[in-house]
């Protein structure tokens, strides 16, 4: 506990001498910052939407662990983002176009009148940390009802650390990845193709849940209200990625809505033709689903893109949920592969195929399904390399991750945590109290 | 004195519970069951996912009545609980021996 306190007092002095080195700058323009700050609060806002999107799709007896889960993600990543994750994805320079340095840990240096392109620096660290936050909660949805809560939380700061913040780096923060000239908006690969491989490699060290503790979703209005809180923060995600209040801002947000309601079409449609009914819950995924596809085009391509990415998004995603996992057998709990693995993939593939110099001028070169040419089959390469080494890196890095907690502290709950519930066994609390009220006396 | 055990569908209750009352039935108690017969339950699906509803929720109305009454309300819940489809269910009726109504201690048809 000493060391512990000489660190909080070593920090307590770097934030002291960081804050005395202010300096005025122009530049900023408030719009953009305005507009920003408020996507940052938008962005928050999806983990705790994500929480109940997965808690809902819980099995009753987990469905406080899950939500809680992905709110500690909040906690820890916020403070994980200031102490070194903002300077590993952003900070202190390149390290091999694969890290950022520690020069920015602690965020030493910044001040309030620190800027980074037309916005203040904080609000691109607040921005930033909401995105670092969400990517660690999307992995959890995979491990419903087995995961013991200390390892979850390790696992959040540790995968925070050696996975997200390098991933990042190479894609904004002047890594490999963005140098190279693949494209991504929003977080294709650095969010969703980096979240769905590290929960198939979870899912695949912690083993399947018993048969019986499979159950039906807890409570499906409450995925429906999850989704929506999404849907609704999805536009600081994707709009505000544009890092400014102009235009294609505006046109982002627009492709954004048309991709997701094209999303949520084709997946009802598919389920209706492929099961016989439409559902509610399937909506709620199709709407995910199409988020996700069109995170990394949605600056990129054009409205007519956006509707086909959609529908790529709410059939490939419905029929990676329903064929993809029976086929190969993975215990995903809550579709984590099926929707943001696939979902990613396909967004960031057609980002290549759609891609216009319309939106972009011509700084980037036309998709190839819109030019038909050299420049747009390069592109298509190109993204292809980015979603493939995402995938590579983030499965790996997360089997490491994986196998240093399951042999020292252990990641699987026993059996009869399992069988019990382990909101009773791991939190001493049931999400719901529904019986009647002689059931339970206050302790004085 | 018999007690009717009739085990009907959840969306009947509201029928059952007002014929039940025209035909003087004095008092009754209903109870959320849960189980199956001759129908053998339904399949859910979540997101391609089948889950087997083996156990379905019914409503159970239990009333205990004077034995020359038994017909008639049998009779009544028959007519306003059947749909014609498998899972309208059944009732049972058995013997009772006694009542005894617990505020003033009065016991047999009185306390019914």
């Amino acid at each position: 506990m000493r060391k512990f306190s000489y660190l909080f007092i070593l920090m307590f002095i770097l934030m002291m001498v960081a804050s005395s080195t202010a300096w005025a700058q122009d530049g900023l323009d408030t719009g953009d910052n305005a507009w920003i700050l408020a996507s940052s609060a938008l962005v928050l806002l999806m983990t705790p939407g994500l929480a109940f999107f997965y808690g809902g799709m819980s099995s009753v007896k987990n469905i406080n662990n899950m939500i809680f889960m992905v709110f500690m993600c909040i906690s820890i990543v916020s403070v994980q983002w200031v102490f070194w994750g903002y300077s590993i994805s952003f900070g202190g320079g390149d390290i091999g176009g694969f890290f950022g340095g520690l020069s920015v840990a602690g965020l030493h240096g910044i001040t309030p009148d620190s800027l980074s392109g037309t916005l203040s620096e904080y609000t691109f660290v607040a921005f930033q940390a909401t995105f670092a936050i969400i990517t660690v909660g999307l992995i959890l949805g995979a491990v419903e009802g087995r995961m013991k809560f200390n390892a979850c939380l390790l696992f959040i700061v540790l995968w925070a650390t050696f996975v997200y913040d390098p991933v990042c780096h190479w894609v904004w923060g002047g890594g490999w990845a963005g140098n190279l000239g693949i494209l991504d908006f929003a977080g294709g690969t650095v969010v969703h193709i980096n979240s769905g491989a590290a929960a198939l490699a979870l899912v695949l060290l912690l083993g399947k849940r018993k048969g019986a503790n499979v159950r039906p979703p807890a409570n499906v209005p409450m995925v429906a209200l999850g989704a929506s809180l999404l849907w609704f923060g999805w536009f600081g995600f994707n709009a505000g990625s544009e890092l400014a209040a102009d235009g294609r801002a505006a046109f982002a947000w627009v492709i954004t809505n048309t991709a997701t309601a094209s999303a949520v079409f084709a997946w009802v449609m598919s389920e209706w033709i492929y099961r016989g009914k439409p559902t509610l819950l399937g909506a709620a995924s199709g709407a995910v689903a199409g988020l996700v596809a069109i995170t990394p085009a949605s600056g990129f391509v054009g409205p007519l893109g956006a509707v086909q990415i959609g529908i790529f998004a709410g059939i490939g995603c419905y029929f990676a949920c329903v064929k993809l996992k029976a086929a190969l057998g993975y215990d995903d709990a809550l579709d984590v592969v099926g929707v943001h693995g696939i979902g990613g993939t396909i967004g960031a593939f057609a980002t290549g195929l759609y891609t216009t110099q319309m939106v972009t001028g011509p700084d980037t070169p036309n998709g190839f399904f819109i030019g038909w040419d050299a420049a747009g089959l390069k592109q298509l390469g190109l993204q292809c390399i980015g979603l493939s080494a995402t995938w590579a890196y983030a499965f790996t890095a997360t089997i490491i991750i994986g196998l240093v907690l399951k042999y020292t502290i252990g990641i699987r709950t026993t059996e009869e945590q399992e069988d019990t519930g382990l909101d009773i066994t791991l939190h001493g609390e049931s999400g719901y109290h529904l019986e009647t009220e002689a059931a339970d006396t206050l302790k004085v | 004195m018999k007690k009717i055990e009739a085990i009907i569908r959840d969306e009947k209750l509201g029928a059952v519970k007002e014929a039940l009352k025209a035909a003087g039935v004095a008092g009754m108690t209903v109870t959320e069951v849960k189980g199956h017969g001759t129908q053998k339950g339904i399949t859910e699906v979540y997101r391609g996912r089948q889950y087997a509803v083996d156990l379905i929720s019914k409503i159970k109305i239990e009333a205990v009545v004077d034995d020359k009454d038994v017909k008639t309300i049998t009779d009544t819940i028959v007519d306003t609980a059947k749909t014609g489809s498998i899972g309208d269910g059944k009732i049972f009726v058995s013997s009772v021996d006694d009542a005894i109504r617990i505020r003033t201690g009065e016991s047999g048809l009185k306390a019914i």
